[in-house]
C-alpha cells in the first residue's frame, strides 16, 4: 500500500526479492557439513576439567525441566498437540509449558515437512534458542523429506539446516513415540558435561 | 493540532502461535488498526501436484492424506470419487457407508479443532481445546481401530475401502453417537451464550453475501454468509441423497456466525452417522479392480463437501497408469481470498479472531 | 442435482450472442478464443438463463503444444455448471487475459498457475510468485519441468 509522503524502507516486492536470494544462499550452503559448535575448546582444554559431580546435578536439573518450543510445521504438530493435551500429558516429564518464543525454549521440536522457503526462518529460529539447546526431528519428512523427498521445493532433512540430536520415526509418529523420543533427549543431557557445552 | 500518523508495517509468521501452521501475513497498520493486509503463503508447497504425475492413481491416495491433515478422510474420499467417477467404477453398498460414516466423523472432529483453536484464537488459552480434544482423541481411536493410524489414514481405495470395520468397532461408534449430543449440549453451555465470546465475534469480520459468493467461499463460511450451499445437498455424491439432514445457514457472515454454523453441522453429522450406522448392509467391500489401474484418457472434475468448504479434484488420464495431471481445488486457500475484505478497519486483535475464524489448514492451502 | 449444461447448445447461443467467440466444443467444455474470453465470462455472468456467478475452479494443463487454462464455473442460482478452456500456443510467455475482476475467486488461482505453469494473465493486480520464492528457476509442473 501506497501511502502519501511516505517512503518505506523496502517494497514488499523488495522484500520478496531479498528473501528469495536467503533461500538459495541457504539451499547452496546445506550441501556443506554444519561445523562443530564445541571445536574452539582445544582438545588440552577438555582433559583438563573434570566436573562430575556439579555436572550430575546440572544435568539433573535441566533435564527434568526442559521447555519445548511450539514449533508445527505441518501434520506431525496435530500429534505433537496430542502429546501435549490431557491423554498423553507431557507434564509427567516436567515439560508443562510450550513456549512460542525461541528465547524462552531449549527444546525444538520440528514437526512436519521443511520446505526451502520455510527453511531460513526454521534456522533463524534455531539461532534465536539460547544454548543449550537440542532439536528432535520429529517425523519421516524432517528426518529426510519423507513421502515428499523427490520434490522440487522440499529440504531432504532437517539436518541439513541444524544439526539434530534424536529423531523420531514414524508419519506422524505416535504421542508414544515422542514421548520416548524425549526421554531419549533425557538421557543424552544427563551424559553431558557442561565443560563440554 | 492534529498529530501525524505514520503507517507501520508489521510482519505476522510464518511461525506465530495464531496462524494455525506456518502461515504468514504481512499487515500495514495505522496505530492498531489494520490499512492492509497481503498473506504470504507457500511455506508448506510440497509440490503433491508434480508427484502425482509420477505416481500410480493408488500411490496417490497416501499423498492426499497430508493435505488437510485434520480431514484426511474426506480427501480420500474426494480423490477416489474423482477417479471412480472417470473410470466408470461402481462401489458395492457396504463401501458407500462406511466411507460416509468416516466422512461425517472426520467433519465432526475438524469442526472440533476448528472451534478449539477458534477460541484460543479469542484469549481462551487451551481451555475450550482441551474440552475439544477429549472428543477428538474418542474419533481417532475409532479411526484406529479400522485402519490402524491416527492422523494419516489412508482407507479408501478406488472401489471401495481398505478393509473391513473390526468387531468392536459398531459397539464405540454407538456409545459415540449417544454421548455426542451431550458434549456438543456442553459446548454451547460454555460458548455460545458467554459474554466474552459474543462481544468479540458478533459483528465482526462480516463477508456481504454477494463478496462471499465473488470470492468463491465454500464451506462454513460461504453459508455463514447466508448462502444455503451445500455440496452434499447441491449436487448429492456417493449416497448423501438416502440421508435426512438440514444445512444450517447463518444470518450476517460474521465470525459468530462462522461458529454458531460448525457447532450446527456437527449436530448434523451426528444425525447422518447415526443414520449410517441403521442402515449399514453386510457385504463386500471393495470391488476388484485390475492393478495398476489404468483409467480412460479424458477429464473428472469431482467435488466433495470437506470441512472447509468445496474440496475438488481436476484429472486428466492419457489412458496410462499415473494421472497426466492432477488439480486439487482448495477451498481454504480461496477463501483466504476473503481475508483482507473482512480485516479491514479492524484492530490487530480482532485479525486473528477473524483469521481464525475461517478455519485453515496450511497443509491443504499450499499442497 | 447440479446440472451439467449441455456444451454444445451453450456454445451455439455463444456464437449468436457473441460471433466468433468459440473455437471448438470438446465434451465436457467448451473452447473460446483466448482474446475473446473476457466478453465470454462477463457474458456467461450477466445473462439471467446463466447466472454463472461462482467461479469453482481455475487451473491450467500443459499439453506441450499449447497450454490449457480450464474454468469450473457454477451458477449457485440455477444450479448449473459448465467448464470453459482457453489455449494458447506460445511457450515462451504465454498470455491470458485475467477474469479478477469479474471473479474474485481467480485472484490466488491465478497466481497460483503463474507461479507453477508460468502462464502471464494480462490485467491482474498483483501477479507474482504465490506459493514459491521469487528466484526459484522455472516453472514446476510443466512437462519438461525435471
Amino acid at each position: 500500500m501506497e501511502i502519501e509522503g511516505h517512503e518505506p524502507a523496502l517494497s514488499a516486492w523488495n522484500i520478496d526479492v531479498l528473501e528469495g536470494k536467503r533461500i538459495e544462499e541457504l539451499r547452496v550452503a546445506s550441501q556443506q557439513p554444519i561445523a562443530d559448535p564445541d571445536n574452539w575448546l582445544g582438545a588440552e582444554l577438555r582433559r583438563n576439567i573434570l566436573l562430575t559431580t556439579v555436572d550430575y546435578a546440572v544435568n539433573w536439573a535441566r533435564s527434568r525441566s526442559i521447555f519445548p518450543l511450539m514449533f508445527g510445521l505441518a501434520c506431525c504438530a496435530f500429534e505433537m498437540i496430542a502429546t501435549a493435551a490431557s491423554r498423553f500429558d507431557i507434564a509427567r516429564f516436567g515439560m508443562d509449558i510450550f513456549r512460542w518464543s525461541p528465547r524462552q525454549a531449549d527444546l525444538m521440536i520440528v514437526a512436519g515437512t521443511i520446505t526451502w522457503k520455510m527453511a531460513p526462518a526454521v534456522k533463524l529460529i534455531y539461532e534465536q534458542m539460547a544454548e543449550p539447546k537440542w532439536v528432535i526431528a520429529m517425523g519421516a519428512c524432517a528426518i529426510s523429506g519423507g513421502t515428499f523427498r523427490e520434490s522440487y521445493s522440499v529440504v531432504p532433512g532437517l539436518n541439513r539446516i541444524v544439526p539434530v540430536d534424536v529423531y523420531v520415526p514414524g508419519c506422524p509418529p505416535r504421542p508414544e513415540g515422542l514421548i520416548h523420543g524425549i526421554r531419549l533427549i533425557h538421557r543424552k543431557i544427563m551424559s553431558e558435561s557442561i565443560g563440554k557445552r | 493540532m492534529t498529530l501525524k500518523t505514520e503507517p507501520f508495517i508489521l510482519n505476522v509468521g510464518p511461525q506465530h502461535p495464531s496462524t494455525h501452521g506456518v502461515f504468514r501475513m504481512r499487515v500495514t497498520l495505522d496505530g492498531e488498526v489494520v490499512v492492509d493486509l497481503e498473506p504470504v503463503i507457500g511455506y508448506l508447497h510440497r509440490g503433491i501436484e508434480k508427484l502425482a504425475e509420477s505416481r500410480t492413481y493408488t500411490q496417490i491416495i497416501p499423498l492426499t492424506d497430508r493435505l488437510d491433515y485434520l480431514a484426511s478422510m474426506t480427501n480420500n474420499f474426494g480423490y477416489v470419487l474423482a477417479v471412480e467417477k472417470l473410470g466408470g467404477i461402481k462401489v458395492p453398498e457396504r463401501a458407500e457407508y462406511l466411507r460416509i460414516i468416516m466422512a461425517e466423523l472426520m467433519r465432526i472432529s475438524s469442526h472440533l479443532m476448528a472451534v478449539g483453536f477458534f477460541l484460543n484464537d479469542l484469549g481462551a488459552m487451551m481451555t475450550p481445546v482441551l474440552y475439544m480434544w477429549r472428543e477428538r482423541e474418542k474419533i481417532m481411536d475409532l479411526f484406529e481401530m479400522v485402519c490402524g493410524q491416527r492422523l494419516t489414514y489412508n482407507y479408501m481405495r478406488v472401489g471401495g475401502v481398505s478393509q473391513d470395520i473390526p468387531d468392536e468397532f459398531l459397539p464405540a461408534l454407538k456409545r459415540f453417537i449417544d454421548e455426542m449430543p451431550r458434549f456438543i449440549d456442553e459446548y454451547e453451555q460454555l460458548l455460545s451464550q458467554n459474554e466474552i465470546l459474543l462481544v468479540r465475534t458478533k459483528g465482526v469480520g462480516v463477508l456481504p453475501r454477494e463478496t462471499a459468493i465473488n470470492i468463491g467461499a465454500s464451506g462454513p463460511v460461504l453459508r455463514a454468509s447466508g448462502v444455503k450451499w451445500d455440496i452434499r445437498k447441491a449436487d448429492p455424491y456417493s449416497i448423501y441423497d438416502r440421508f435426512d439432514f438440514e444445512v444450517p445457514v447463518g444470518s450476517t457472515g460474521d465470525c459468530y456466525d462462522r461458529y454458531w454454523v460448525r457447532i450446527q453441522e456437527m449436530r448434523q453429522s451426528v444425525r447422518i452417522v447415526a443414520q449410517a450406522v441403521k442402515q449399514l448392509p453386510a457385504g463386500e467391500i471393495c470391488v476388484k479392480v485390475k492393478q495398476p489401474l489404468r483409467l480412460p484418457a479424458g477429464e473428472v472434475y469431482g467435488h466433495v463437501e470437506a470441512p472447509k468448504g468445496e474440496l475438488g479434484f481436476y484429472l486428466v488420464s492419457d489412458g496410462s497408469i499415473a494421472p497426466y495431471r492432477l488439480h486439487i481445488r482448495p477451498p481454504t486457500l480461496i477463501n483466504l481470498t476473503a481475508l483482507r475484505d473482512m480485516v479491514i478497519g479492524w484492530k490487530i486483535a480482532d485479525l486473528i479472531v477473524i483469521f481464525g475464524s475461517i478455519d485453515v489448514c496450511l497443509g491443504e492451502i499450499d499442497r | 442435482m447440479t446440472v451439467s449444461l449441455d456444451c454444445e447448445q451453450v456454445a451455439k447461443r455463444l456464437s449468436q450472442e457473441l460471433p466468433g467467440s468459440v473455437v471448438t466444443v470438446e465434451k465436457p467444455a467448451i473452447v473460446i478464443r483466448t482474446e475473446r474470453l473476457r466478453e465470454v465470462a462477463e457474458f456467461l455472468r450477466g445473462n439471467p438463463d446463466f447466472e454463472f456467478n461462482y467461479l469453482a475452479n481455475l487451473t491450467a494443463v500443459d499439453y506441450l503444444d499449447y497450454f490449457e487454462v480450464v474454468y469450473h464455473l457454477v451458477s449457485l442460482t440455477h444450479n448449473y455448471s459448465l467448464v470453459l478452456k482457453v489455449r494458447c500456443y506460445d511457450r515462451v510467455k504465454p498470455t491470458v487475459p485475467s477474469v479478477v475482476d469479474i471473479w474474485r475467486a481467480a485472484d490466488f488461482q491465478e497466481r497460483e498457475v503463474y507461479d507453477l505453469m508460468g502462464i502471464v494473465f494480462d490485467g491482474h493486480p498483483n501477479l507474482k510468485r504465490l506459493l514459491l520464492w521469487e528466484g526459484f528457476v522455472g516453472h514446476p509442473l510443466r512437462k519438461d519441468y525435471l
